[in-house]
């Protein structure tokens, strides 16, 4: 089990929000999106140049800014053979 | 009666809210806010009542301007018809439940059912029904299909007035309600969501983005010069041109009067774009210029948006807009301002702050030119050669980059970070995609014409009062010094205030170097906006903004310009 930023995370990496290191209104646009805390995420890809990153969050996908992205620590599932 | 439509970004909302009312549509703004929303009419057991779309909200703890304003709408409604994407219920179920915490009565149309079925996701609407105290209505909006039977249910619309819950306490009601109503079954990847993931990684998604953005432009071109070509010019030549002549002959060929409604006769006959009057200019650069290429901007715009493109666009685009204080939303009305910098800059409240509405209109008015600008461009500098079209687009893309570095650093404010959802590709809902085509295009006839013909009336005045003139006498050592023009294109880029495509027409009698010729286009781009989209650059930024905007503008006009002479 390791921790990573979700910017860190490979695109394909499945994890597990673990905590969202930010003020009350970016934890508040967060949630809204149900990403939070205990979520289970995949990241889909990042764009180059600290450009957004993509997610996947129930079913759907969500573009996060880079600065957010840094700032969302997230458990990463190992992989299983 | 008022029945708010509710629910998510994305949902089907809008496709909804077309199903449900007529034709009598109204979009407006809401009060001392840059929120834009529609409202129409439907009827329910013979009575009228009144159906407003909702701008779409995730939750009812406003994260942004357009959620304050959901907030408030919400206290002015008598029903709710939540509109919830049964593919992603986890989410929209938190919206759902604060709606039922208030006092309202709430119906739920479960959208987007059909796409259930091919996600292997399968709802037990009973359950769902009976956990959450109301009814619910499986829709398909974009067919039509359920909208009957959620109108006939209007009246069981219930209000089971659920208890105040916290929002950690919320989330665990919703995966309690999803556990007992929602069942997931495995199943392969989609084309449409190989294709979805492509479009959105930085290297494949980049060269889609080209060549999307490259056939958009053809395709408005092509649109648009049929409009003309086939429609409006016909139309003007044939039906129009007859009356003018007859009024024209009336007014006795010139005079006052005659010259402010027909304008000056170009070697006796009248010309729609250079006569410059309110019948004749007037309507026709409104009407049969720039409005074809207003609605097959529109056309393939909302396509963009209604397919799922759009959201995909701002996150490739998010880097770069970044580096000049924007986030990727903004390359939205940039976009539209290669069609029309009016539209453009008006699309600049969907941006959310204040310093990024001000960048936005002041790059969008300074580099991008408008359609009508570069047909000019394409025809006048292209005859030259290729290079030198290249020289004034490459300048101008400069121009918008340094800028924008330039104005991040000096506009105070913040750029909020990019949060968007994107959601699956669709086949764009006719309907809807229409209706907001109408709205969209009559918007712009609204509020464009009759800037235009104002200002029409205003120039002649001016013109008869010999005050360009005076203005001329005025800027010409700036003209001829800084630019390296010769003194008779100080008329020309004068003009330019007016219609920017005729002053650069009005550059070709005047024999120019080709280093000339491509000063003269950027300044023309550059220097001012045409009338309409100064008027309404005052309207969406206020005056001491507009006046910082239109300092910026002649500022940087002169030093390209300047910096262009010594080099060329």
């Amino acid at each position: 089990m390791t921790i990573k930023n979700l910017k860190d995370l490979r695109a394909g990496e499945i994890g597990k929000i673990l905590q969202i290191d930010g003020g009350h209104g970016m934890v508040n646009r967060l949630a809204a999106l149900d990403i939070r805390p205990g979520k289970k995420i995949k990241k889909i890809n990042s764009s180059f140049m600290r450009g957004p990153v993509t997610i996947e969050v129930n079913r759907t996908h969500v573009a996060i800014g880079f600065g957010m992205a840094n700032r969302i620590l997230v458990e990463v599932e190992d992989k299983t053979p | 009666m008022k029945v708010l439509l509710m629910g998510n970004p994305n949902v089907g909302k809008s496709v909804v809210f077309s199903r449900l009312t007529g034709v009598r549509v109204i979009t407006s703004n809401y009060p001392g806010t840059t929120v834009n929303y529609t409202r129409g009419y439907m009827k329910i057991g013979g009575e009228q009542a009144e159906v407003i779309d909702v701008p779409g909200t995730y939750t009812l703890e406003p994260t942004c301007e357009a959620e304050e304003v959901a907030l408030r709408m919400l206290e002015s409604g008598d029903i709710v018809i939540n509109v919830v994407n049964a593919t992603n219920l986890e989410r929209n179920l938190y919206l759902t439940l604060q709606l039922l915490e208030r006092k309202l009565p709430v119906i739920v149309a479960l959208n987007m059912w059909d796409d259930t079925k091919h996600l292997g996701i399968s709802l037990d609407v009973e359950k769902l029904s009976a956990l959450l105290g109301v009814p619910v209505v499986p829709t398909v909006a974009t067919t039509g299909e359920g909208i009957k039977k959620l109108v006939e249910h209007l009246s069981n619309a219930a209000s089971p007035g659920m208890a105040t819950r916290s929002r950690n306490e919320r989330w665990a009601a919703v995966g309690n309600i999803i556990d007992q109503v929602q069942r997931v079954s495995h199943r392969h990847h989609t084309w449409r969501e190989r294709l979805a993931d492509a479009t959105v990684r930085p290297f494949s998604g980049g060269i889609i983005a080209l060549a999307v953005l490259a056939s958009s432009f053809i395709i408005v071109r092509f649109i648009a010069e049929s409009l003309i070509g086939y429609v409006f010019n016909p139309l003007f030549d044939n039906l129009w041109m007859p009356v003018l002549t007859w009024l024209s002959d009336i007014l006795g060929g010139g005079g006052f009067l005659h010259d402010i409604l027909i304008g000056k006769l170009i070697d006796g006959n009248i010309d729609f774009v250079q006569s410059f009057g309110l019948l004749s200019s007037g309507l026709y650069v409104p009407l049969a210029m720039v409005l074809p290429y207003i609605i097959s901007f529109y056309i393939i715009l909302g396509l963009l948006e209604d397919t799922g493109y759009l959201p995909r666009l701002a996150v490739l685009m998010d880097t770069i807009m970044h580096r000049v204080g924007l986030h990727g939303y903004a390359i939205i009305p940039t976009l539209l301002g290669f069609g029309c910098n009016v539209p453009a800059v008006m699309s600049t409240r969907i941006l959310e702050s204040k310093r990024e509405r001000f960048i936005a209109a002041t790059l969008i008015s300074i580099a991008i030119p408008c359609a009508a600008l570069q047909a000019m461009i394409f025809g006048l500098v292209g005859e030259r050669g290729w290079q030198y079209v290249a020289i004034v687009y490459g300048t101008l893309f400069a121009v918008w980059i340094i800028l924008g570095l330039i104005l991040r650093r000096l506009v105070k404010g913040f750029t909020p970070e990019l949060l968007i959802e994107i959601p699956p590709y669709r086949l764009p809902p006719w309907r809807a995609t229409l209706q907001k085509l109408w709205m969209r295009t009559y918007g712009f006839l609204k509020e464009a014409v009759p800037i235009i013909l104002g200002a029409i009336v205003v120039i002649n005045i001016l013109y008869s009062l010999g005050v360009f003139e005076a203005i001329a006498n005025f800027t010409a050592p700036v003209v001829t010094g800084i630019f390296g023009l010769p003194r008779e294109a100080v008329t020309a880029i004068i003009i330019g205030f007016l219609r920017k495509d005729v002053a650069l027409g009005m550059l070709a009698p005047l024999a120019l170097s080709n280093g000339q010729l491509v000063v003269g286009s950027v300044v023309l781009a550059m220097f001012f906006p045409c009338i309409a989209t100064f008027v309404i650059l005052l309207k969406e930024l206020g005056v001491v903004n507009m006046l910082k905007s239109a300092g910026i503008m002649v500022a940087s006009a002169l030093i390209v310009g300047g910096l262009l002479n010594l080099v060329l």
